[in-house]
C-alpha cells in the first residue's frame, strides 16, 4: 500500500453552497494518500456525499481548492486517473444482464473487445459472483446482490481512485459486515485509493486506516482519527475491546457534531 | 400449469364480457321484435349478422385496406416521433420552439385541413395514410420526449464517471430508459392511428378504385343500409380492438423481458 506517500487527492479550504443562505461545506482541508483507505464519518446532511461529488468532478466547489492526481477532478478523471464511483443503491440497468451491466463503463471508455470477457469474469470472481449470476437481469437479485454488482462494475476498470457514497445503507446489518469483510479483502489485493462515505461508526472503523469525522451542516472536519488495527481486518475484530471503545469514542464525537 | 392460466384467465377475463355481450344482444333482438322497430332506424342483431355474412369479402378487404394505411400512418408515427423526440432532447430552446406547433398539429380539426391534404397529397391512400400520421403522431413525441428527459440523475452521473459522450449517453442511456414511455404512447397512437384512417377515408379518401372501412360506413349511411352500416361500423370496433390488443401485447412482453414489468398494470 505504501509505494508512493504522495496525495492522490486533496482539498485546501473548500467551500460549497447551493443556494446564498445556505452553506454545505465551509472551508474544508483534508487529503487522502495514494492506495489509502479513509472514510468520511458525519451525521446525516453534513454535505459528506457533496464533498464526494466534488472529488469525483460532479460538481465545482463555490470556492478553495481540490485536486485529484494534482489536476481539477474532471480534468484528472479524463485523463490521468481511473476514478470509480459506487453510488448508495445499486442504480443497475434493468436492460442488461449482470455481466451486460459490469461491462458498461468498459464500452463507454473504448476499452478493446478482446479483453472484456477476461475483465468481467476477473470481477465476477472478485466480487464472489458466479457465471450463472452474470446472466440474470438485475430485477432477479436481491438487494445484496445488486450491490454486489455495483462494486464488481465499479471494479472492472481496475480504478486508481474508489469513491464510495454510503453503498452499504440500505443493507442489514448480517450483509453489511459480510460486504464490509470483502471490500477490504478487494482492497488488500486490489491497492486502489478508497474514499468511503458512511454514518455508520462500526462500518468506518472496521474498514478505515483513517476516519475524518464531520460536523453538521455546514460540514466541517472536526477530528481526524487513525485507526491502529492491522490487515487484514477478521470479523472477530468487532468483538475486540479496543474496537469498542474506539467505536464508542467516535459515537460520542458524531453526537457532539450533530447538536 | 399453463393450461391452468389460461383456463383461469377464460373465466375471468373473456367469458364475462363474452355473457353480457350475448345479454345485449338479446335485449336488443328482443327490443326489435317487440317494438317493431323500423330497419332504417335499428336493424335487428339478427340482419346485422346476415349483412356481415353477405360482406363478408367486401368487409375483409376494407379491413385490409383501412389496416394498411393505419399501419403505415402508425409506423411513420413511431418513426418520425422518435427522431423528433431525439431532436427535442437535446436542448429546451429546440423543445419550446416545436412543441407549440405539434400541439397545433394535435389539436387542429382534420376536417379543417382536410382539402389541404388533398390539394396537396390528392385523394387516395397517401392522403389517409397522412392523417392517420397526423392523429397519432403527438402521443409518441410527447411520451418518448418525456422518456428521453427523464433520467436517473445517478445513472447520468454514472455516465458521466465513465467519461461518456453525449452520443453514447443518449444510445445506451437515454433510448433504453424511453423505451417504456415511447411504448406507452405507441399504445395510445396505435387506437388513434385506427381513427385517422377511417376519418380519413371520410374526407379524403375518394377517388381510389380501392376502399376501405370508412367509405363503407359513408356510403352506407348515405343508401340507408343500416344493416350494412352496422356492419361496417362492428368491423371497424372490432379492428381496432385487435390492433390495441397487438400493440399492448408485444409492448407487455418488451417491458417484461428487458423492464422490470409493465410500467403501469395492464388493466
Amino acid at each position: 500500500m505504501t509505494e508512493q506517500q504522495s496525495n492522490l487527492i486533496e482539498a485546501r479550504n473548500v467551500s460549497m453552497s447551493f443556494s446564498e443562505s445556505r452553506l454545505a461545506l465551509s472551508e474544508i482541508t483534508c487529503s487522502v494518500k495514494t492506495g489509502e483507505f479513509v472514510s468520511l464519518l458525519g451525521p446525516s446532511g453534513c454535505g459528506k456525499s457533496t464533498l464526494l461529488r466534488l472529488f469525483a468532478g460532479l460538481i465545482s466547489p463555490t470556492a478553495g481548492h481540490l485536486a485529484v492526481a494534482g489536476m481539477a477532478p474532471e480534468d484528472a478523471r479524463r485523463t490521468r486517473c481511473r476514478v470509480a464511483f459506487v453510488f448508495q443503491e445499486s442504480h443497475l440497468l434493468p436492460w442488461r444482464t449482470v455481466a451486460e451491466n459490469i461491462r458498461l463503463p468498459l464500452e463507454l471508455r473504448a476499452v478493446a473487445r478482446a479483453e472484456h470477457e477476461k475483465l468481467i469474469r476477473n470481477s465476477l470472481r472478485l466480487i464472489g459472483l458466479n457465471e450463472d449470476d452474470a446472466r440474470k437481469p438485475p430485477s432477479s437479485l436481491s438487494g445484496g446482490m445488486r450491490m454486489r454488482v455495483s462494486l464488481a462494475r465499479a471494479l472492472v476498470t481496475d480504478p486508481e481512485l474508489l469513491l464510495l457514497d454510503e453503498p452499504f445503507a440500505a443493507l442489514d446489518d448480517v450483509l453489511r459486515q459480510q460486504l464490509n469483510e470483502d471490500l477490504v479483502q478487494i482492497w488488500l489485493r486490489r491497492h486502489w485509493t478508497g474514499l468511503f462515505v458512511t454514518h455508520n461508526v462500526a462500518e468506518a472503523v472496521f474498514l478505515s486506516q483513517r476516519i475524518l469525522v464531520m460536523s453538521r451542516r455546514p460540514g466541517r472536519i472536526i477530528a481526524e482519527i487513525v485507526i491502529p488495527f492491522p490487515y487484514p481486518r477478521s470479523p472477530e475484530l468487532r468483538a475486540d475491546p479496543d474496537f469498542a471503545r474506539l467505536c464508542g469514542d467516535l459515537s460520542r464525537r458524531l453526537r457532539e457534531a450533530a447538536q | 400449469m399453463i393450461l391452468k392460466r389460461i383456463q383461469s384467465w377464460l373465466i375471468n377475463e373473456v367469458v364475462p364480457p363474452v355473457v353480457l355481450f350475448a345479454i345485449v344482444v338479446a335485449i336488443w333482438q328482443w327490443c326489435v321484435v317487440a317494438y317493431r322497430l323500423k330497419p332504417y332506424l335499428l336493424p335487428s342483431p339478427l340482419a346485422v349478422g346476415q349483412a356481415i355474412y353477405n360482406d363478408a369479402s367486401l368487409l375483409g378487404r376494407a379491413v385490409v385496406y383501412t389496416g394498411s394505411a393505419a399501419l403505415c400512418g402508425f409506423f411513420a408515427s413511431l418513426v418520425i416521433g422518435t427522431l423528433i423526440a431525439f431532436v427535442f432532447a437535446q436542448s429546451r430552446r429546440i423543445r419550446s420552439s416545436g412543441y407549440p406547433y405539434f400541439i397545433f398539429l394535435q389539436t387542429v380539426p382534420i376536417v379543417a385541413i382536410a382539402p389541404l391534404i388533398v390539394r396537396w397529397c390528392g385523394n387516395g391512400f397517401q392522403s389517409v395514410v397522412l392523417v392517420a400520421f397526423i392523429l397519432s403522431l403527438f402521443p409518441i413525441l410527447a411520451n418518448g420526449t418525456q422518456g428521453l428527459l427523464e433520467i436517473d440523475p445517478n445513472l447520468l452521473d454514472l455516465f458521466r464517471m465513465n467519461n461518456a459522450s453525449r452520443w453514447q449517453t443518449l444510445i445506451k442511456l437515454r433510448f433504453p430508459s424511453a423505451v417504456p414511455g415511447l411504448l406507452a404512447g405507441a399504445r395510445t397512437s396505435s387506437g388513434l392511428a385506427v381513427v385517422g384512417a377511417i376519418v380519413g377515408e371520410f374526407f379524403v379518401g375518394y377517388g381510389s378504385k380501392r376502399f376501405g372501412l370508412g367509405y363503407l360506413i359513408n356510403t352506407t349511411n348515405d343508401q340507408l343500409q343500416i344493416d350494412r352500416l352496422f356492419a361496417a361500423v362492428l368491423t371497424s370496433t372490432l379492428f381496432g380492438i385487435a390492433i390495441f390488443g397487438l400493440v399492448n401485447l408485444i409492448s407487455v412482453t418488451i417491458l417484461r423481458r428487458w423492464y422490470d414489468g409493465p410500467v403501469e398494470d395492464q388493466k
